[in-house]
């Protein structure tokens, strides 16, 4: 089984975003970079996938030089190789991003049985990149997946749902997104950091079509810092927070 | 007229209501078009039928919630057609190019994007707008032109949540727990208040990190999404990839020692205090209450 993950360099934006002074970007001066938890999730499930049933697992990301830290990361959890696809560190839209995951799968010329993808990526959050992939590659394709069990050439998907979860049986190949809590993400061991500095990386620059999807400025959202009613402080505050309870009707 | 189609997972669903009041604001005719409940759902299957309907009347817009099917389908749809499709917008104006105003980072943020496409592809971000009944929705079945591949991705079972306690995305009232529980032995308090209120046990990724929860108890953007009546957040410093996951929350009582903690700019009601004193201190009061 060849499984490829697509994740995705995003900053660790902690309590509060600020953005730049031309507002195309939030401020990352004093932010470090991770990748989205759910596409660590997607790393750690293929890596498991693997370890059950054999193959090779691949991540691939396209983003600037410095998203190189982050496919380091993923190989030293256990990722095989890594596809980097080098951009100027500029907004892709989602038609441009999945054209360029196509064209690098079919450069890569691998036959995977399995995309994984974050349901979304955690930043712009578009909800569509592993879709366009899907239909353009002509696989099947199932979103926010909590549980993936392989079953021949046949995957069981669970989803959560309103009252339940809902199961898949999607023939491979195929892609499926994933959200967190799919699985616990492993840490990477010090021995897993040095084998990742070793591991094969490919760099291609591929060109950026014109976005059609264009964004024009970033906005921070109004209301973002409402006051609080400070009903006490220590224990003390028990029997207020037990009066609004009662209002609210939970008590 | 120009005819925009609203894409409702279901003829009452709330937040598809709001997707079609939404879709008003361009000013269009509306036909709001959901899947008969025999159908299962079957995202490439149901896009590909909305694809065709749209074709058929010449629709100008495509607008859906902005919901996991929602997004889901409508992504189908945009990549059927190849035209761009802007997720979870909380506004849209009229133009050429149309301009939205939509969600990043899980609402943290808001982005002024224009959309080069036509048909127009949007789903409008839950609670934007509030919600009110469709004029009348057109009922339909997965068309023809659905091939083999649109349908080979469908629900083939439907697994019941366990009766045994409150699911974290469906419970009225959400106990959480983060960094400053301190351990796997200190969420006896947040798990003794969670069933005084018959609300269910939730936590931060700092938590299950630790391994002091299991992963599928946490709170987030990318993880579970929860809509309680009151999400009490105890110890959580409030990290934006946590808040993404309990802005559906309709109100807020955050406790923390630490009366800086970015958790109270979102917080409708504080307590400043070390939960371990707090918490405890709520759930004897709720017994003191209920044994008068």
């Amino acid at each position: 089984m060849n499984i490829l993950v697509c994740v995705k360099r995003v900053p660790l934006t902690g309590g509060k975003i600020t953005l730049t002074e031309d507002e195309q970007a939030i401020q990352t001066r004093h932010l470090g970079f991770t990748v989205s938890p759910h596409e660590e999730c997607a790393a750690e499930e293929a890596i498991r996938l693997i370890e059950q049933h054999g193959g090779e697992s691949v991540v691939l990301t396209l983003g600037p030089p410095e998203a190189e830290e982050q496919l380091r990361d993923m190989m030293a959890i256990g990722i095989d190789r890594a596809i980097h696809l080098v951009s100027d560190g500029g907004e892709w839209d989602p038609q441009a991003t999945a054209a360029a995951i196509v064209a690098a799968i079919e450069a890569d010329g691998t036959a995977f049985d399995l995309l994984l993808f974050g349901n979304e990526s955690a930043d712009a959050g578009n909800y569509q990149v592993a879709v366009r992939v899907a239909q353009a590659l002509r696989r099947p394709c199932v979103t926010g997946i909590k549980a993936i069990t392989a079953d021949g050439d046949s995957l069981r998907c669970e989803q959560e749902v309103a009252g339940g979860r809902d199961v898949y049986a999607v023939p491979t190949p195929a892609v499926v997104t994933v959200k967190e809590g799919i699985n616990l993400p492993r840490y990477p061991s010090v021995p897993g950091r040095m084998r990742a500095k070793r591991k094969p990386l490919s760099a291609s620059e591929p060109t950026r079509a014109d976005a059609r999807l264009e964004m024009v400025r970033l906005v921070l959202p109004p209301g973002s810092s409402k006051q609080a009613e400070v009903l006490g402080h220590g224990p003390e505050a028990a029997p207020r927070v037990v009066e609004i309870l009662q209002e609210i009707g939970v008590v | 007229m120009a005819l925009t189609l609203v894409f409702a997972e279901a003829e009452a669903d709330e937040l598809s209501q709001q997707a079609g009041v939404f879709a008003a604001g361009l000013g269009h005719d509306l036909q709001a078009i959901a899947f008969d409940p025999s159908e299962t759902y079957a995202p490439a299957a149901w896009a590909q039928t909305l694809v065709g309907l749209a074709q058929e009347r010449g629709a100008t817009a495509v607008v859906g919630p902005g919901t996991d099917r929602g997004n889901e389908v409508l992504a189908h749809v945009a990549a059927k057609l190849d035209q761009p499709m802007a997720a979870n917008c909380t506004s849209v104006t009229a133009g050429d190019p149309v301009t939205v105003v939509r969600t990043r980072w899980g609402g943290s943020l808001l982005e002024e994007a224009r959309v080069h496409g036509a048909p127009l592809l949007l789903t409008a971000a839950p609670h934007a707008v509030a919600a009110a009944p469709f004029a009348e929705v057109e009922i339909v079945t997965v068309t023809d032109a659905a091939g083999e591949l649109d349908r080979v991705v469908r629900v083939v079972e439907r697994i019941p949540a366990s009766t045994a306690g409150v699911s974290l995305a469906d419970a009225d009232v959400v106990v959480s727990g983060g960094r400053g529980v301190g351990s796997a032995e200190g969420f006896s308090v947040i798990e003794e208040l969670a069933a005084l209120l018959g609300g269910a046990v939730g936590c931060s990724r700092a938590v299950t990190s630790a391994g002091w929860r299991p992963h599928t108890d946490q709170v987030g953007q990318t993880g579970t999404k929860i809509s309680p009546e009151i999400y009490i957040a105890c110890g959580i410093s409030g990290a934006t990839q946590h808040m993404a996951g309990c802005k559906g929350a309709k109100r807020l009582l955050a406790i923390n020692p630490d009366g800086e903690a970015s958790i109270f700019a979102s917080a409708d009601y504080a307590v400043i205090g070390d939960l371990h004193a707090v918490v405890p201190a709520i759930s004897a009061e709720i017994r003191k209450v209920r044994s008068t």
